[in-house]
Formats: structure tokens, sequence, C-alpha cells
């Protein structure tokens, strides 16, 4: 053997399975149909994006009049900027706004707290516990020399963040009971839950806020009044958990019998058997659909509309209506879709964390 | 609990039996499973079960614990009389221990935790004391070490031996082995038998589900067959091999010895 042999170890794999051009041939060349779809798929890019950035950034006017606006060749983001408040805050007294900002703020900092539950202790049920107290205190009024604001005039983002809020909050257990209920041997508990869950699942949402708005209070004794809001809230919920009742049924037919058995041979009654070994598993594996339904609802949110709640769409129409700002929907639109994007794309990641932490291991490992 | 007592006295000993089943008749729909069985089993005794496939021994057995329910007949335990309450069935169940042939472990939860749930949340025994209590159950089942693993992440003999600590970790006075080293690795059914055969020697009330013929010789008191749903015969081990009275179970035996 000559000097120049090298060792096996040493050999290297072929230059173009590696690194970038090995990743280009791979992902985007591997055969005929993926190449030409990789060409088109560019070829439109390159027309599209400078276009775009023409549009939206180089030609844009930002904190203008409308006036200018209709002037000017791109994109004019100061239908945002020049109605922001309106926009996020709706119809809330102008000089109390900052208080919805207060709450909004108060939420989502303890929704970024809580994500992991490590954290999760009686003190942050307290610290919750006051949260919601003092964001009540705060969008209502009446306390503290707060001037009182109905409910009615609550709108815009903090509306749409309520009702996602507390419909994803509510509606998921009570999904699961529905589900532990449809699975139930008792005839009456059983045959509730499948009746509720098909006729709910039955009728769109829209029809759900159109009856609490509207045939509802008709049911009412004269002088009775529900909340409006409170109303639509109760159908969001009611709407959510029917779906989220039929996802964790599956999870719960997809566990094995077996799991059922050796919780029920230890002696664990029904309730410790599905806190502690069924739902565990059966909720895990269902976290996917779970997040896409509540996904789902936090946008269903928008159809309050119907029953002339301003959420932050709603606020948006009506800027738009204003002639100062009629013909600029695309730039609106797009700024309320970035918000609904963020929020959603926070959701569906948070799950994909959640799934990850769950993750127990499977395959068998060497030696202890 | 008084119960109505049949013609036939335990033929063994004179202490009280504790596992009685009397008539006891198991329907799955219109198809007759468990056909007038009868048994008595005293403290400490090992009972071994055998049969073909689909005769209905694991059947009767999960009736003990109450994962199936019987139609007709009683069945008693330790006193207690199984019926639809609640409270009975419960019991019964802390009482028996049931290892299952596909093992069961809780697979999100780790080895340790699969033993002390039982002890935690049905006996009320402090954290602390039902780790110990684990511990102590894993070193008789050797496997120690393996306390902070996943059940997916050991063997399937190791799975096994985990299950039947779980098992113990109740204090048990009765253990039923449902087939429990069917779904294993030949290499890793002594394994499994060992145990089994330590925790006979300690005087554990044990009925056991098995085609393990070399185990019901040396750990069988009795040795009972099944065919189509019936008892078909009962004897001592070493009567039962050498001497088997029954054309099916001269069958049977010929087919799997």
């Amino acid at each position: 053997m000559s000097e120049s042999t090298v060792r096996i170890e040493e050999i290297k794999p072929p230059s173009s399975d590696v690194g970038m051009i090995g990743w280009v041939r791979h992902h985007l060349f591997n055969g005929v149909f993926n190449s030409i779809a990789t060409i088109v798929i560019f070829g439109f890019l390159i027309k599209i994006i400078p276009d775009f950035i023409q549009w939206a950034f180089i030609d844009s006017v930002w904190f203008t009049s409308g006036k200018e606006c209709h002037a000017a060749q791109g994109a004019c983001w100061s239908v945002i900027t020049q109605n922001i408040r309106f926009n996020i805050f709706g119809y809330y007294p102008f000089e109390e706004q900052w208080r919805p900002l207060v709450a909004m703020i108060i939420l989502i900092s303890m929704l970024v707290y809580s994500r992991d539950w490590n954290r999760w202790n009686k003190m942050l049920g307290y610290a919750w516990a006051l949260s919601l107290f003092i964001m009540g205190v705060l969008m209502k009024g009446g306390l503290f020399g707060l001037v009182p604001v109905e409910s009615t005039k609550w709108s815009g983002l903090p509306l749409t963040l309520l009702l996602s809020f507390f419909g994803i909050l509510m509606s998921y257990p009570l999904g699961v009971v529905l589900a532990l209920g449809r699975q139930s041997r008792m005839p009456v508990i059983k045959a509730f839950s499948v009746v509720y869950i098909e006729i709910i699942r039955g009728v769109p949402l829209i029809t759900l806020l159109f009856m609490s708005s509207v045939m509802f209070p008709l049911f009412l004794p004269e002088g009775v009044t529900i909340d409006k809001v409170l109303r639509a809230q109760v159908a969001i919920i009611l709407f959510t958990a029917a779906y989220i009742a039929e996802v964790v049924r599956g999870g719960l037919q997809a566990m094995d019998k077996g799991q059922y058995e050796a919780a029920e041979s230890l002696g664990l009654n029904y309730f410790q058997m599905m806190r502690l070994i069924i739902l565990p598993q059966a909720l895990k594996i269902v976290i996917p659909p779970t997040v896409g339904i509540l996904i789902s609802a936090f946008k269903d949110t928008s159809l309050v509309v119907i029953i002339a709640l301003y959420d932050i769409l709603n606020t948006t129409k009506s800027i738009l209506t204003d002639p100062e700002w009629t013909g600029f929907s695309t730039e609106a639109y797009i700024f309320i879709a970035m918000i609904y994007y963020i929020c959603c794309f926070s959701m569906s990641q948070y799950s994909r964390r959640i799934e990850k932490q769950l993750e127990y291991k499977h395959t068998p490992t060497q030696g202890p | 609990m008084t119960t109505e007592q049949t013609s036939e006295q335990p033929s063994t000993g004179n202490s009280k039996p504790i596992i009685e089943i009397i008539g006891m008749h198991k329907w799955y729909d219109d198809f007759h499973v468990l056909k007038d069985i009868n048994l008595e089993v005293q403290p400490q005794e090992r009972i071994v079960v055998c049969g073909p496939s689909g005769s209905g021994k694991s059947t009767m057995i999960r009736c003990i614990n109450r994962l199936e329910e019987h139609q007709r007949g009683q069945i008693i335990v330790n006193g207690t009389e199984l019926t639809r309450d609640l409270k009975n069935i419960e019991r019964v169940r802390t009482e028996v221990g049931m290892v299952f042939q596909h093992f069961n472990l809780f697979p999100h939860l780790t080895i340790l935790e699969n033993l002390t749930v039982g002890p935690i949340w049905v006996r009320k025994t402090p954290k602390k004391e039902a780790e110990e209590l684990a511990m102590h159950y894993l070193e008789i089942v050797r496997i120690p070490e393996q306390a902070q693993k996943y059940p997916g992440q050991v063997s399937g003999g190791q799975q096994q031996r985990v299950a039947i600590a779980r098992s113990l970790c109740m204090k048990p006075k009765i253990m039923l082995f449902d087939e429990p080293t069917s779904a294993l690795d030949p290499e890793m059914i002594k394994e499994v038998l060992d145990v089994m055969v330590d925790l006979a020697r300690e005087g554990m009330t044990m009925i056991v589900v098995t085609h393990e013929m070399g185990f019901a010789k040396t750990v069988a008191d009795r040795v009972i067959f099944m065919d189509f749903g019936e008892i078909v015969e009962e004897n001592e081990p070493n009567a039962f091999f050498d001497n088997p009275q029954h054309e099916r179970t001269k069958l049977f035996l010929s087919q799997i010895l």
C-alpha cells in the first residue's frame, strides 16, 4: 500500500452530498418535477417581491392625512397610524383608554410568565386571581374612583382578547367533561352529552351568537337583562366546548384498554383513574387538533360583528367607512392580519413546545 | 357477610377459603363463556390455570377482580361478595393484585411513579413512605437501578417485573397473573418466573394463568384445566401431568408438552 492511501475513517462523503450544494441538490433539485417546481416558484417570487417592496416601503406614506394618501403611489400606512387608538380600543372612552391598555399588558405578561408550568404554584394562582380582578376593575370601572364604562363600549383588541381568553380557558375543561360524559356508562349523562354535542356542532356559531343576542332575551322575565358581551362569551364557550369534546373523545378512544384495566386493578376510582392515568395520555395525543380548534375559536371571535359588538375586525371596518380612509382596506387588513397571525402563531408554537415537554422516552436505551 | 354455602366443602384443611366462586356463569351477549364455575382457594394456595386459548381461563380470573362482570352465581373474595356495589369492588381490588400479559405499565410515568401511584392515591400513604415502599419492591424484583426511567426505556422482562412490583406495592393478599410471560421474548421468561417463584415461597396466594408447565410443576399446589368455559379437571400437579383423567386434558397436554 502506498503512503497516499487514506485510512477508512478519514474518508469524507462526496462534496456534492454535504454542505450548501448537497442541501440544494437534496431539497430543491431532486428529480425533474421538484426542479421544475423550484424554478417556477423562484421565478414567481422574483417577480412579486420587488413590486411588493416598492409598494409597501419605498412609495408608501406613513403619517399623513387621508388626502395625501390618495395622492401617494404606494401603500397608505397612515390609515393605521392615524386611527390606531380607535382601531385598538374602539368606542372605549378616549380619556380612559389607558385602562384597557394596562389590562392587556397585565394579561399578556401573565400569559407569558405562566407559559412554563414549572412556575405553576399557589402563588401564581393568587397572582392570576388578583390580575383578573384588576383587569375587571380596569375595564369596568366604578371602583377606586375609576369612571364606570358600560361593557357595550368595550371594543377593539381588548374585546377580542377577552372573548378569546375566556373562550379558550372555559371551553377546554367543559369539552373534556363532555367527552367523559359521552363515554359515561350512566345513560342520562351520556344522552345529555351526545345531544348537546350534536346539536351545537349542527349549527353555525353565527346562529348561536344570534340566538344569544336576539332570542335569548325574549325568554328572560321582564326587567332582567344579561350583559351582551357575556352572552356572546357564553355562546363562544358552549360552541367551542362541543368541538373540543369530540377531539378529546378521539384521544380517549385511542387509549389502550389495558391502561384502564391496570388503573382499575390498582383500586383507583374513576376520577383518580381519569386524572392520573387516562387524561394525561389522551389529552397529549390530541394536542395538535385541540390547538387547531382553539386557534379557530380565537379567529371566530370576529363573528361577534353579527351582534354588533365591535371587536378589532369591526373597528377596522368602521374606519374604512370613513370617506377620508375608504380605499385603504388592503393596508388596514394587512395590519389586522398581522395581529391575528402573531396570536395564532404564538399559540401553535406554544403547543409544539408543550408536545416536546410531554414527550416521554419510548426507545430502549443501553444500560442503566 | 353471610353467603349461601354449597354442598361441597373445601377438601383441604379447615381454614376459611380466601376466594370462593360458587356456580358462576358469564355470557358475552349470547355466548356462554363461563359455565358453572366452582372454585375455592385457600390462603397461601398457588393455583395454575391452563387450557386452550378461548377456554375462558383469562375471563375467569378477570372476574375475580371484577374487570369482567359475571351474570350468575357468587364470587366472594376475602369475605366480600362482588356485586354492582362500587365500594365492594374497590375494596376487593385493593386486596387483589393483577399482572397482565402486556404489562400495562403507565407510559407517561416513571417506573417509580408507576409503583407509587396506587399507595399514594388509594392507600393515602405519604409520598416519601410510598417511595421507600416502591424501592423495597423494586429490590425484590431486582431492578432498583431503573427507578427513574420510563417503562418504554426498559426491556419487556423488566417491564413485567415492574408490573409485579407495582401490584405488590398495594400489599395485596392475592395475586392474579394473566399469562404473564406470553408476550415476552424467550430469554426474558426466566427472570419473570424467578420473581414469581420467590413470591410463591413467601406464601402469597396466587392464581396464575400460564402455559409454563415447568412453573406449574414446581410451584403449584393445584392445576386447573379449563376448556369451553368449564373447569374440566383439577388435581395436584404430579397427578395432573402424569395421570390426566379426561380425554380433553390428555389431548391438551399432548399438544403442549
